[in-house]
């Protein structure tokens, strides 16, 4: 694994990881490691530095859903232009091709069931290319981002042993 | 009544750590950084082994030595990892942890007055284990000058007409010290000179930050007079399941066996289980680990250094032992004294052997959040000093 790798992999799991610390973790000066991620920002490599959220926790309600999307591919752009007029919608959290029994897997956030219905009778459906669509209402986030949305279990270890 | 106890039990001390547990555990918001044993669960992927084993009804004994399918993937492992070999069938027998092999080793190899060197500071059961053996105990002192590595010249030193066995603690629980070939090469050389046997502890052979581990036992003419003790509890994060290996020349393991097979019966069978997992499927966890483990090293000897401690570069396992000597204090007193004043724990050297005065045992097996927060203690501690 290179310097810039090993950046990566740690910071996957801790983007809020002090640099300087980071720094003496990879036995490297911290100018380097700097350098490094401002170039990988550059480069799109490192495409942004988000929070993983339990909203359930809060006061402001959510709404999530998987929506299994097929349509016809458009000649010469393949699936890209469709997938471009799906991901540009700010509700939509991410848009994937897929393989397999459809083609792209598009999930949204909505404050309501009515306001993700209405995105997928009104805006979804209502695109030329698209065919058919699925949606897959989430009911409890268990796991998310490789991090178990549960409290972490305490440290069970006895303080002291030899 | 009649005492019911044997002298020579009641004479063997308990371990130094008992006071710091006790005063610990009556205290709240304590930070540790006093634990022997990895902070990650075992890979789930090895927990679900074990799992599935219990629903398969899979808890009767096994044989007396373990699983056959276990040792024969040991076997492959330790040609694999360490380049050495060992009949699966009559060299090895897994044991109820690392510990359980030093004492059947001991007890194997030793009779009336038999000497057993034991470089310290080191892990505690040397000493202990020795003496329940009717051996004589004979500590080397080793020194930070080397690194906390063991010379050829201190082991020549030590050796009598009567020294049967050399312990080996690499990579070693204080020090963090490693071996490596060259220095292992020197000790060999005395080893086989004096026809002398070794105990190889490499219960931490798999955390290494500098270069792969070597066993001593695949050097020249050394297999024949080496028993290779290892685990799962290290490397795997498998503490819990009691579970190792010893490797011997047929004729020492027979006798282990023997004792293995009237004191204890077996190793736990869901852990030989499990483990079948962790050695075919778990290389890439214990990369995983150790890669985390390096990351906490470098970041808290550059921590204690920039206390202005010195601390000598610890390449193997998952501990530092900076030195202390400057604050007038015993290990002791400066390890209480931090305890009741900021409320973290560290192990004082002495509790590994006198020479360990001067000298604090700090494990990285901790997130490198929880490693800051005790280190920032410390160092206001050391700061009012």
């Amino acid at each position: 694994m290179d310097l810039r790798e090993k950046i990566l992999t740690y910071i996957e799991k801790n983007s809020r990881v002090d640099l300087r610390d980071l720094a003496v973790m990879l036995g490297v000066e911290e100018a380097v490691v700097a350098n490094e991620m401002a170039a990988m920002e550059d480069e799109h490599i490192i495409c942004g530095y988000h929070t993983l959220v339990d909203w359930e926790k809060t006061s402001i309600e959510k709404v999530n859903a998987l929506i299994e999307v097929r349509v016809t591919p458009q000649r010469g752009r393949g699936f890209d232009s469709v997938a471009e007029r799906v991901y540009n919608y700010p509700e939509v959290n991410a848009v994937y091709l897929i393989s397999g029994g459809y083609d792209l897997l598009v999930t949204l956030e909505g404050k309501t069931l009515r306001e993700v219905a209405q995105f997928v009778s009104d805006k979804l459906s209502t695109l030329d290319s698209v065919l058919s669509t699925k949606t897959n209402f989430i009911l409890k986030k268990y796991k998310d981002h490789g991090t178990v949305i549960a409290k972490p279990q305490d440290d069970e270890r006895m303080l002291v042993s030899l | 009544m009649r005492n019911p106890l044997s002298e020579r039990i009641v004479d063997i001390p308990f371990s130094g750590i008992r006071k710091f547990f006790d005063i610990a555990a009556e205290m709240k918001d304590v930070i540790s950084l006093g634990v022997g044993e990895p902070d990650f669960d075992t890979p789930w992927h090895i927990r679900d082994e074990g799992i599935y084993s219990l629903e398969k009804g899979r808890t009767a004994y096994t044989s007396n030595a373990g699983l056959k399918e276990l040792k024969m993937e040991i076997a492959r492992y330790l040609k694999r990892r360490f380049e050495v070999s060992y009949d699966y069938d009559k060299e090895m027998m897994i044991t109820v942890g690392g510990s359980e092999a030093i004492d059947m080793a001991l007890r194997a190899m030793l009779d009336p007055g038999d000497e057993v060197l034991i470089p310290q500071p080191s892990y505690v059961s040397y000493v202990p284990c020795t003496v329940l053996a009717n051996g004589k105990p004979v500590v080397i002192d080793l020194k930070e000058e080397n690194d906390f590595r063991l010379t050829a010249e201190e082991l020549k030193a030590a050796i009598t007409p009567k020294t049967k066995i050399l312990i080996m603690p690499f990579p070693n629980n204080p020090t963090g010290a490693i071996m490596e070939r060259g220095d292992l090469e020197a000790v060999a050389k005395v080893v086989i000179e004096h026809d002398l046997y070794v105990i190889s502890d490499e219960i931490y052979a798999e955390l290494t930050y500098l270069d792969d581990h070597v066993t001593i036992a695949s050097l020249p003419g050394m297999r024949e007079r080496t028993v290779l003790i290892n685990g799962f509890s290290k490397a795997y994060s498998m503490t819990g399941w009691r579970l190792g290996y010893a490797c011997a020349p047929e004729a020492i393991l027979e006798q282990m066996l023997k004792i293995h097979q009237y004191a204890i019966m077996c190793a736990p069978t869901t852990s030989q289980y499990a483990a079948v997992e962790a050695v075919k499927n778990g290389d890439a966890d214990v990369a995983e680990m150790r890669q985390e483990y390096n990351g906490r090293r470098r970041y808290l000897v550059k921590r204690l250094r920039d206390m202005g401690l010195t601390c000598f570069e610890p390449y193997g396992a998952f501990y530092a032992f900076p030195c202390i000597k400057k604050f007038n204090m015993t290990s002791d007193e400066f390890a209480t004294r931090m305890l009741q004043e900021e409320k973290v724990v560290v192990v004082p050297g002495t509790a590994f052997g006198d020479c360990g005065e001067g000298y604090l045992r700090i494990s990285y097996a901790y997130s490198l959040h929880k490693l800051k927060e005790a280190l920032d203690r410390m160092e206001g501690f050391i700061e009012k000093l």
